[in-house]
């Protein structure tokens, strides 16, 4: 841990729609460290999945603005052709497991072989491959004879763990996972949770993890990025970010979670957010929040409150910015 | 009539006796494959203005038993009584009353709204199927149950199709539907496990609300623990179609009997930064299936405590531990 591994600086992901353009990702900036886990906290629509989509540049047809920079090792990525990025980033350095992906899988193919796949692909060795997937199986906990299955012979924890095999055949710096517990019960995800704790504890990988869960997300996180209508308003340490986060949205998004070993008085937030097409100028969240004032119109510049502890509101202004 | 309503007010309001409900696996179209027992075996009682609830993983049987409940599947076996009739033994018109006296919320607010209708349509529908002829009073019960479900004003809603609102609001329309006919049960399907969680929040603290205002019963059917400790007075464990703890809230959390609602219990994280270098002990495995579910306790092959001879071969019955503390496990008898 402690050295710079990636560095996402202004990134823009916008589309064209009917109705105008959706701003799903709108100048986000992060940095993660080697071994570290980040989780991208946000409610649904906010932009978290464009976020993934953006970095490992999975874009759909109807981009409108796709700018920003993505520093890795030293190089910008944005400058990469399409061809060099899958070649050397995409599944190499970075992989996904996307939503749902128990549900991806290739219902012909035997699940050793799709997590094969990707080893062939990039490096061309057959034989290798599968003693790779072999390896790879064991190490989130599938049985090793699962390999010759098809997917629909398994439950879906075990479609899940192979879906996540899939993203570490390639031994990636980060995988990116999006909502990788969202559709599983409560002890098939402490299962999985316990697997990626143990990946993160014997390798070196990163993870960015994309969830609404914040309870299942503490299961992993070292930081917490908190996403709002398409951008980051908090990026704070995980164990700041659950007691005292420093944005009013984290702050009235954490009184909202139910716990179970304590009793609390549980607050909602009023109101929806916003559309991410035909946004106001100002901060974002303004129309909900309870301690907005007139500086709340103006767009809040993302303010360092050093320990790499960002925040992106006006509250925080005083003596630090003008 | 009225004396012996009052008198009832805290008996009991729905009674679920041996209830089995099982579907039949057919094999080419025809010819018996064997059977999905979803539920199967299950006793409880619900008294008149509580809530409890079910809480189970995906496929335990738990949607179901509400099904069964509210009268869409035939029971198998058994019998489900609300105020002292049973359901089998209903007539066609007397199971409009009895829909009359049980909402039901859905777990996809989208999915259970008729996309072509306005909320006001939505609304009037049930209260016409039930003969409330006059114009004025669907009107006023439509306002009403519309600022029941904080909806305000009314006229801003009533005009919209369920596709022009959010999340939030189109499970209070859900919840209002249920509401109108003004029952004395409410059966919620995982009403939240769709929403976001600054909204979940907000429908879970209506429906408490709603339910103390009315007295209204309510079965509360969801996979999140930690929202149960918010909303019921009773929790009943579900695993593999059966009950197998039931108790109130707070014993239930504080010190949990059976094997299975511990592991449940210690897999549910609170927010905390420990979390991450902390790792849970989980049970192995997977709940059996429902066709050929494992003789004894259904629990026995993945559970630390077994006691090999009694329970890979013996159902284990409800044993009574504390008072009103009941649990199916045999480390208790």
């Amino acid at each position: 841990m402690g050295t710079g591994l990636l560095k996402v600086e202004n990134l823009y992901l916008h589309f064209r729609a009917t109705k105008g353009v959706v701003q799903a990702v709108d100048d986000v900036s992060l940095d993660l460290q080697r071994n570290e886990a980040i989780v991208v906290l946000g409610e649904s629509g906010c932009g978290k999945t464009t976020l993934a989509k953006a970095i490992l540049r999975l874009l759909p047809r109807n981009v409108h603005k796709y700018a920003g920079k993505v520093y890795m090792d030293g190089t910008n990525l944005m400058e990469l052709s399409d061809e060099d990025f899958r070649k050397d980033v995409r599944w190499v350095k970075i992989s996904m497991v996307p939503q749902a992906a128990m549900n991806s899988l290739n219902p012909v193919m035997r699940v050793g072989d799709q997590v094969a796949e990707p080893t062939e692909a990039h490096f061309g060795l057959k034989k290798e491959a599968l003693a790779q997937a072999r390896e790879v199986f064991q190490r989130v906990g599938v049985p090793v004879d699962f390999m010759s299955r098809y997917a629909f012979e398994l439950s879906g924890g075990m479609r899940q763990r192979v879906a996540i095999a899939m993203a570490l055949v390639t031994s990636p710096d980060i995988v990116l996972l999006d909502e990788p517990t969202s559709a599983l019960d409560v002890l098939t995800q402490a299962n999985i949770m316990n697997v990626l704790k143990r990946i993160k504890q014997e390798t070196e990988t990163s993870f960015i993890l994309i969830t609404h869960d914040i309870a299942t997300s503490s299961e992993l996180a070292d930081r917490v990025a908190g996403m709002y209508a398409g951008q980051i308003v908090e990026l704070n340490d995980a164990e700041h970010f659950f007691t005292t986060p420093l944005h009013p949205y984290s702050q009235k998004l954490m009184a909202s979670v139910p716990t179970l070993r304590q009793t609390k008085k549980l607050e909602f937030i009023p109101g929806q957010p916003p559309s991410l097409i035909n946004l106001l100028p100002g901060c974002r969240f303004a129309p909900r929040c309870s301690s907005k004032f007139e500086k709340c119109a103006q767009d809040p510049p993302l303010i360092d409150m050093g320990e790499r502890r960002k925040v992106k509101c006006w509250l925080y202004a005083q003596g630090k910015e003008k | 009539m009225e004396t012996s309503a009052t008198q009832q007010n805290n008996g009991t309001l729905l009674s679920v006796q041996n209830l089995h409900t099982w579907f039949e696996l057919r094999k080419w179209g025809f010819g018996r494959a064997g059977f999905v027992r979803a539920v199967d075996g299950v006793d409880f009682e619900l008294g008149r203005g509580e809530a409890v609830a079910f809480v189970g993983e995906s496929g335990c049987g738990k949607s179901t038993l509400a099904k069964t409940i509210l009268g869409l599947y035939k029971p198998t076996k058994g019998a489900v009584v609300f105020e002292g009739r049973r359901l089998d033994k209903l007539k066609s018109q007397d199971m409009q009353w009895y829909h009359s006296q049980v909402g039901y919320v859905q777990q996809d607010p989208y999915g259970a709204l008729p996309p072509f209708m306005n909320v006001h349509r939505i609304l009037e529908e049930p209260l016409l199927i039930n003969k409330v002829t006059n114009k004025d009073e669907r009107e006023q019960r439509i306002r009403d149950v519309m600022t029941e479900v904080k909806m305000m004003p009314a006229e801003d809603f009533l005009p919209k199709f369920p596709h022009m609102l959010s999340g939030g609001q189109q499970q209070r329309v859900v919840v209002a539907r249920s509401m109108i006919l003004r029952p004395k049960l409410i059966i919620a399907d995982e009403p939240v496990s769709m929403l976001d969680a600054s909204v979940r929040v907000e429908i879970l603290m209506l429906l408490r609300a709603l339910q103390q205002e009315h007295n209204l019963a309510v079965s509360y059917i969801t996979h999140d623990l930690s929202t149960v400790r918010y909303f019921s007075e009773r929790i009943f464990v579900m695993y593999a179609a059966k009950i197998i703890e039931k108790a109130p809230v707070d014993d239930l959390l504080r010190a949990p009997l059976h094997p299975y609602t511990q592991a449940l219990i210690t897999a549910i994280p609170d927010p905390d930064a420990k979390n991450a270098v902390t790792f849970k002990e989980v049970p192995p495995g997977e709940p059996p299936s429902l066709i050929n579910p494992p003789a004894g306790c259904r629990f026995h092959p993945r559970c630390p405590h077994v006691i090999q001879g009694l329970c890979n071969t013996q159902v284990p019955p409800a044993f009574e531990p504390q008072p009103k503390h009941f649990v199916e496990c045999w480390l208790f008898r």
